[in-house]
């Protein structure tokens, strides 16, 4: 898959309309990017899946399942993405 | 191979099956032994409490670990059975101070942090009745429990309280104590912080005169129609706790025991608290969600033996690692493990080889049910498995395929092997439920014939293992929880654009099912995105995501019989392109 450059900002922006696309409920609160998501969110593992397959979606990154706990966060996961769709 | 690299080191020599023979143990069998096994309150009585904490204080394990708690950090917190006498001793005083009758209800809604051990021991102790709560639900499942249930205290946190608890507060007068775990010197109106509120109860005693049928557990379980019921369990199931712990789950005091489930679902207080506690093992609780690579490292750091878990988290591990390649599992050393078990719905037979490839110990699915208080079905560690099978009944459990008639009560059992049919009960176990809280007539359609009717669609075989078929109404099964479409689709019902809705579950690879609605709009909304999107977040703000639907369809109409009930099966049956079967029923079609 080709991937055209996206900042961080970019990409922190498209991991929050994922989420909200999963859990609309969170639509309407500001997410702190540091923010636990399963912890202070109440999401659980079926929306965390979810998302993360999204993510792949949007993003065009594999995403390992041994990786997801580096996605707890809003901002743990921009920096996760933004890594991972780095050139080589 | 992956087993040679998971047994490098020499396992310990193992324990002797606790059950040996099937049916010799079943041919011995005597609920009198069974009884006598419990040691009773001092003075006479029973209660689970003292079975499972106070009796060890005399038995030299005392100052064994009844508890290691896991935080979140996996830093550990060991609770002696001394250290949990002391505290549980405790949290009955502050009842009785609080002016708590016997037999009121005590909520919890937390997370596994040891406030919850302690509540839920505590309030049993005291003779008070403890209802536990799961955490993902939202305000409207809490509170529709909480009033079914007359609650008088609640043990939560300051987060859930505002956000799930204040907002309806006031409509329920009887909630008269709130008991907060972390509000330190503030806590809001009308709570109290529980620390605070514990710190000058004395830490011994406390114990009530409970009789074996005395109300001890209340834990809820949806309905395909109507309010969430609240099956009544009494302090005599605990005789069930401690036989199905030896022979299902073959506990032993030497073993450190995991059982994965929330307290919130009976399986994670039967097993989670009580079973494990009453044998006199080594408990482990992970105050954390699951993650694969955790789960490895406390198997492997906790020298976990038993493990129970549920098929979800089975499969989502299968993901890391099959019979070519270990993957991450040969990183770790879980030769410790001796027994794994799995239940909370059928564990599909790729996953009892999974095991057997990958982790050198296949899984012992068994089965069971809320309203049954402990395992009645089981694959024993002595006997062979039969992969996808529920097993054979536990010693003492008379289990049965029935054809029964609604309505006439006419109720045939069927003897030839591989017959489909509900799996029914002869009633007589010592955990069986006493009642659905303030419901009779619906507890007595449990029962016909003297059978109780478990509602689940099974076929026994000629060796006399059950199979598990599907459920005989509209239950969904989500993640190993039950889920009833009534709550769903109240919720629905409530938002001002739905006419009607359905929900029924789909399935989904790792869940097992997941739950969809069907919606038809009131004359003149249309349906487009941002509606199906304001219609997610309004059902999850209200139920959490446990019991949320996952996903929204629009309907013009939605399929009704002539009496006007959704045809939820149908719709089901259509969703999966399976036969639509009998249609006699239908009045008016889906649009």
């Amino acid at each position: 898959m080709t991937t055209h450059p996206l900042s961080r900002e970019a990409i922190l922006a498209i991991a929050l309309e994922a989420l909200t696309r999963v859990a609309p409920d969170l639509a309407d609160e500001s997410i702190a990017p540091d923010a636990d998501l399963r912890e202070d969110y109440d999401l659980d593992s079926m929306d965390f899946l979810n998302w993360v397959a999204a993510l792949h979606e949007r993003l065009g990154v594999d995403i390992p399942e041994l990786d997801y706990p580096k996605l707890a966060t809003l901002g743990a996961a921009a920096d996760y993405l933004l890594q991972a769709r780095a050139p080589e | 191979m992956a087993c040679k690299t998971l047994h490098n080191t020499a396992p310990p020599p193992w324990p002797a099956a606790n059950l040996g023979d099937y049916a010799q143990a079943c041919a011995g069998f005597s609920w009198d032994r069974a009884r006598a096994a419990l040691s009773g309150s001092p003075g006479g009585g029973l209660n689970i409490a003292f079975e499972a904490v106070d009796r060890h204080l005399d038995d030299g394990l005392a100052d064994k670990t009844a508890i290691r708690w896991l935080g979140k950090d996996l830093t550990p917190l060991d609770l002696s059975y001394r250290a949990l006498a002391a505290r549980t001793s405790r949290f009955a005083h502050l009842l009785e101070r609080l002016g708590v009758a016997p037999g009121e209800r005590v909520f919890s809604l937390l997370g596994r942090v040891p406030a919850l051990y302690v509540a839920a021991l505590g309030s049993l102790k005291a003779g008070r009745v403890f209802s536990p709560l799961f955490s993902a639900f939202g305000p409207e499942p809490v509170r529709a429990r909480m009033t079914i249930g007359d609650a008088r205290v609640l043990v939560t946190t300051s987060a859930w309280y505002r956000r799930k608890v204040a907002p309806w507060r006031t409509q329920l007068p009887g909630l008269a104590h709130v008991l907060l775990t972390d509000a330190g010197d503030d806590p809001p109106p009308g709570t109290l912080d529980l620390e605070r509120a514990l710190a000058d109860c004395p830490d011994h005693g406390g114990l009530a005169h409970t009789r074996p049928g005395d109300m001890a557990l209340l834990h809820f379980t949806s309905g395909t129609t109507g309010r969430p019921k609240g099956a009544v369990h009494v302090h005599e199931a605990v005789v069930m706790h401690r036989l199905t712990g030896l022979l299902a789950l073959d506990l032993h005091p030497q073993d450190t025991f995991w059982c994965t489930a929330d307290p919130g679902w009976v399986t994670g207080t039967s097993y989670g608290i009580i079973a494990p506690l009453v044998l006199g093992t080594t408990m482990i609780v992970d105050a954390a969600e699951m993650d694969p690579v955790r789960w490895l490292g406390i198997l492997q750091d906790q020298r976990v033996t038993v493990w129970y878990t549920a098929p979800t988290a089975i499969r989502m591990l299968m993901k890391l690692a099959d019979r070519d390649n270990p993957g991450i599992f040969a990183d770790y050393d879980l030769s410790r493990l001796r027994f794994a078990a799995s239940v909370g719905e059928p564990l599909n037979p790729e996953a009892v080889a999974w095991g057997r490839d990958v982790l050198g110990l296949p899984f012992h699915d068994n089965w069971w049910q809320t309203e049954t208080g402990g395992i009645m079905i089981a694959n024993y560690r002595s006997q062979p498995i039969k992969p996808g099978a529920m097993g054979r009944p536990l010693p003492g459990v008379e289990a049965a395929i029935v054809r029964h008639v609604r309505g006439s009560g006419a109720l045939s059992v069927l003897d030839t092997p591989d017959t489909p049919g509900q799996l029914a009960l002869r009633p007589g176990w010592p955990s069986m439920f006493r009642g659905y809280l303030h419901e009779p007539a619906r507890y007595a359609k449990c029962f016909a014939d003297g059978w109780y009717l478990t509602g689940d669609l099974a076929k026994r075989d000629a060796d006399g293992y059950f199979w598990f078929l599907g459920r005989a109404d509209d239950m969904i099964k989500s993640a190993g929880h039950l889920i009833g479409p009534f709550e769903v689709e109240s919720a629905l019902l409530e938002h001002d654009a739905v006419a009607e809705a359905a929900a029924i579950g789909i399935p989904e690879p790792t869940a097992g099912e997941i739950v969809k609605a069907l919606v038809a709009l009131k004359p003149g909304v249309s349906a487009d995105e941002d509606l199906r999107r304001a219609l997610l977040a309004h059902a999850r703000k209200r139920l959490g995501p446990a019991v949320a639907p996952r996903v929204i369809d629009f309907r013009t109409n939605l399929p009704k019989t002539r009496s006007g009930k959704i045809m939820r099966r149908l719709l089901r049956a259509r969703e999966l392109d399976l036969p639509e079967g009998d249609l006699s029923t239908l009045e008016s079609d889906e649009q």
